[in-house]
């Protein structure tokens, strides 16, 4: 036994004592939670051994300071925040780690209406047109308002270390606007997205679900892009936890990767759909319409209030094609965007830094697979035609030409 | 200088709340406080006060728009969440059961910022005492209402005195081991539906 003197960590009563077996965790109401709340509500957590508790939280903000100051042991994250806590970027950044992904999809971009019907107007865009084809229209539109001295548009986001930040900047740059220069962003709050956009502050914004159905449905809203449109293989949200934690309480941590894969593999199964939409729905959790989850998790879209739909196949994965699996090259792609935006620089000392945020050794042991099975394939293509080659990270910033130094230039 | 020359900005959609903060930050004998209700274009308020503490409501969901903000603006040059001192871990469990969040300019002295937080925490704990109060004096009335009104159905009902019908009440409450008021919601209820 080895006792760690450390004077600014209070010493535990009994160092090799028993580990922790009740959990706290915090989550975001969103869609994807699915996995933590199925874990506790459903057993899967139980047979593991763990209790689960479940906090709502109103803000990524308080997510990240109340994991940081041990009011939370793990919680549901936006998959850059471990990243950007490991880099040091943001304020309050302390150490986090996510040796588990909580799924992929989810997201979508959504203008209002009255933006979608001057696009299509100037740019003749027919009512299903590609993801691309959308944001080169809004480019037209952009440069139109522009000339005539109109105030730039304003878009919303989540959070600065956002995977809807990274994938809502990815669109407009490739449809040829600048984030930064042509656009304002601005972050709004997901709950609030939808009445944001009718009442005129902002043109439209990047969320998870269910806030775009919320939108469409309600017919304020036009949903252009969805994730998958982006980039398929982009990674959302992430269990995160302290590095310290995790090294204490490791035989907590496999249990509760087992609890979590099991309810992953139950939320993905579409005979369980209707079930999860009802516990989703619920008040304590995402408190949002169980008709409208239920057409989220099939990826049942209504674009628009018109009742123009689209189906996407995969719009929310679970647990299938590794989408459990935090790997390296997801956290290496999310770093190549913060040096893309100027939120860090790039160097190999910071590429190793930010890989050392997704722990999939963690994932594999807990699940006795031998190998790391999510370590190789993100070779499908982005909106723009590029692909990502994690092993070859600086060429592919570079790729993007100077990385913008925020709004404040 | 001062020690009072700190620019506070506090952030809080409750008026009330907000003005008990400033009115304990005045009387502490600061007198660079500016107060705002909503962060709708707080970016101008923090460009125009450039404030060395900020003080916000931790349930206010517009805390990631702030982390935004500063990501935007060199006014607050690189703020620290919440707290001051990470060592302090009573404080941090303190502010944060309170309800208080806290951004502060890098480099400024804790011992100067530390009794305004502390101050925070203390006015945050009154205000929600205040309010709990106010809702128990609140249900506690309710609760008595209903047992009125229970009481005269099963008055009228049953051609039972006022304490008969009470007592009644009271020894179903103790046998079903719920509370009065619970039972005396039953029997209004179940009046309802029935007559």
């Amino acid at each position: 036994m080895t006792t760690i003197d450390h004077p600014d960590i209070a010493a535990p009563a009994v160092v090799s004592g028993p580990e922790q077996t009740h959990l706290r965790a915090g989550f975001i109401p969103l869609v994807d939670a699915a996995v933590l709340i199925a874990a506790a509500e459903l057993g899967f957590a139980a047979r593991e051994g763990l209790t689960l508790d479940l906090v709502r939280d109103v803000s990524w903000a308080n997510i990240r300071d109340r994991l940081a100051f041990k009011q939370f042991d793990v919680a549901h994250m936006l998959s850059p925040m471990p990243i950007a806590a490991m880099l040091e970027l943001g304020s309050n950044p302390s150490p986090t780690i996510a040796p588990f992904a909580l799924g992929r999809g989810g997201n979508a971009i959504t203008l209002s209406v009255r933006l979608f019907e001057a696009m299509q107007a100037r740019a003749g865009l027919a009512d299903d047109a590609s993801a691309l084809d959308c944001a080169k229209a809004l480019a037209t539109i952009i440069a139109g308002r522009k000339q005539s001295g109109m105030p730039p548009l304003t878009l919303g986001m989540t959070y600065p270390y956002s995977s809807h930040n990274y994938e809502l900047r990815y669109w407009l740059a490739a449809g040829g606007i600048d984030p930064d220069r042509d656009v304002r962003l601005a972050v709004v709050p997901p709950p609030m997205t939808s009445d944001a956009l009718s009442a005129g502050a902002i043109d439209g914004f990047c969320v998870g679900a269910p806030w775009n159905m919320i939108a469409s449905e309600k017919g304020v809203g036009r949903i252009v892009a969805t994730k998958q449109d982006i980039w398929a293989s982009s990674p959302e949200k992430v269990l995160g936890m302290r590095p310290d934690w995790a090294d204490r309480n490791r035989d907590s941590v496999s249990r509760l990767i087992v609890a979590l894969a099991a309810a992953a593999r139950w939320c993905d199964d579409p005979a369980n759909h209707d079930a999860l939409a009802d516990i989703l729905a619920q008040a304590a959790y995402v408190g949002a319409p169980a008709e409208i989850i239920r057409h989220v998790l099939a990826g049942q879209f209504a674009l628009d209030a018109k009742g123009n739909r689209r189906a996407v196949p995969n719009y929310f994965v679970f647990h299938g094609a590794e989408a459990n699996c935090p790997s390296s090259a997801q956290a290496l792609w999310v770093y190549s965007q913060m040096v893309r935006w100027g939120q860090a620089a790039y160097s190999p000392q910071g590429t190793a830094t930010a890989a050392s945020a997704f722990r999939s050794d963690l994932y594999t042991a807990a699940l006795g697979l031998s190998e790391r099975p999510c370590e190789e394939d993100v070779a499908d293509p982005f909106i723009d035609g590029r692909v990502f080659d994690p092993g070859a990270l600086e060429a592919y910033i570079r790729g993007f030409g100077a990385p913008n130094q925020g709004a404040s230039a | 200088m001062s020690h009072f020359d700190l620019a506070i900005l506090v952030i809080d959609e409750n008026a009330v709340r907000a003005a008990i903060i400033e009115d304990g930050l005045r009387e502490a004998g600061h007198s660079h406080v500016t107060v705002v209700h909503t962060v709708n274009g707080i970016a101008r308020v923090i460009e125009a006060t450039r404030p060395d503490v900020i003080i916000i409501d931790i349930e206010n969901p517009n805390r990631d728009m702030m982390e935004h903000l500063f990501q935007l603006t060199r006014s607050v040059s690189r703020p620290i969440a919440m707290f001051v001192d990470r060592s302090d871990s009573a404080s941090i469990e303190a502010a944060v059961e309170a309800g208080v969040s806290a951004y502060i300019v890098d480099g400024l002295k804790k011992e100067r910022v530390k009794p305004i937080l502390d101050m925070a925490v203390i006015r945050f704990n009154a205000f929600s005492r205040l309010q709990r109060e106010l809702a128990d004096a609140k249900s506690a009335l309710e609760d008595r209402k209903v047992v009125e009104r229970a009481k005269g159905i099963l008055m009228k009902l049953r051609n039972l005195s006022e304490e008969e019908a009470y007592a009644l009440m009271r020894q179903t409450a103790m046998n079903e081991k719920k509370k009065l008021v619970d039972i005396a919601q039953s029997v209004v209820t179940a009046a309802g539906l029935l007559m």
